[in-house]
């Protein structure tokens, strides 16, 4: 590969023979990284093809927020990634209804405390979780709810955001507000998130 | 079945985690190929990447993404020598 990154870009936004070469250069370029990329997972050809073929539409949909802080081909293989794995994660999850992952999303404290583990820290693992029940109850939105508890059990975003008429940035903002009202409350009731980590296993 | 002893951690964990000001994940893809180069090459990243490391410690998917574009560049840096 001898193009830059200037040369990359000149010859995409071209039209005629030097934008189907670099095309064409970029697509086995790709093909080959994804392939890579994708080899702890079980895709074939067709898979891999169809992959490429969608996010050569979203480059040349997207030149102008390629800031050359990277390699191109760095950027474009960032971007055939999330293209392949959001397909992958599609397909797994497809047939699978958000009511159904969210039947599975409730907590008790008592079941979830270690009864291995010391009295006082039972008790303080209880209180803690009891409090974290009450902030998911009471200071969450329901949509904030649905899609925190989704997220945690595995479903993908974009699954999740498809279910809520949303879309994967939105949910990430969703998520984000839940995530700051629950530490809120947790620090509000003495709870210092670092002091909250610590205590997790890693 | 409920929320697994696993999940809860998971979420504390998140929670403790969480910052005022993140990246999301579309911002997260526009810098992480700069990151994975600078990550592979052992260079210091500015502040605006350590918002990529941060949001990777968040997000599932996007550290899965991350993982795979890193195996990559690794395999071709290793392939052409």
């Amino acid at each position: 590969m001898s193009r830059d990154n200037d040369r990359w870009l000149t010859d995409l936004r071209e039209d005629g023979e030097a934008r189907e070469a670099a095309l064409s250069e970029l697509r086995t370029a790709l093909l080959r990284n994804l392939r890579q990329a994708l080899s702890r997972y079980s895709v074939d050809d067709a898979f891999l093809e169809d992959a490429v073929q969608d996010t050569l539409l979203r480059i040349l949909d997207r030149l102008g927020q390629f800031q050359g802080r990277s390699r191109f081909l760095t950027w474009a293989t960032s971007i055939a990634i999330r293209v392949a794995l959001g397909e992958l994660r599609r397909g797994r999850w497809k047939d699978v209804s958000l009511e159904g992952v969210l039947a599975t999303a409730g907590f008790v404290p008592d079941q979830i405390v270690d009864r291995e583990s010391p009295p006082q820290a039972q008790a303080e693992r209880r209180a803690l979780l009891h409090t974290l029940q009450q902030l998911i109850e009471h200071e969450l939105t329901e949509r904030q709810k649905t899609a925190l508890l989704a997220e945690l059990k595995g479903m993908p975003q974009d699954e999740i955001a498809r279910h809520l008429g949303s879309n994967r940035n939105a949910l990430y903002k969703l998520t984000h507000d839940a995530r700051k009202r629950l530490k809120r409350g947790l620090e509000t009731a003495g709870y210092a998130a670092e002091d909250v980590v610590a205590t997790l296993p890693r | 079945m409920t929320l697994s002893k696993k999940e809860i951690d998971s979420l504390l964990r998140l929670v403790g985690l969480t910052r005022e000001s993140e990246l999301n994940c579309e911002q997260c893809l526009a810098l992480v190929s700069e990151f994975a180069e600078r990550q592979l090459a052992g260079k210091s990243v500015s502040e605006s990447l350590q918002h990529v490391e941060h949001h990777l410690s968040i997000c599932e998917e996007c550290r899965e993404e991350y993982e795979a574009l890193r195996r990559t560049l690794e395999a071709v840096e290793e392939q052409d020598g």
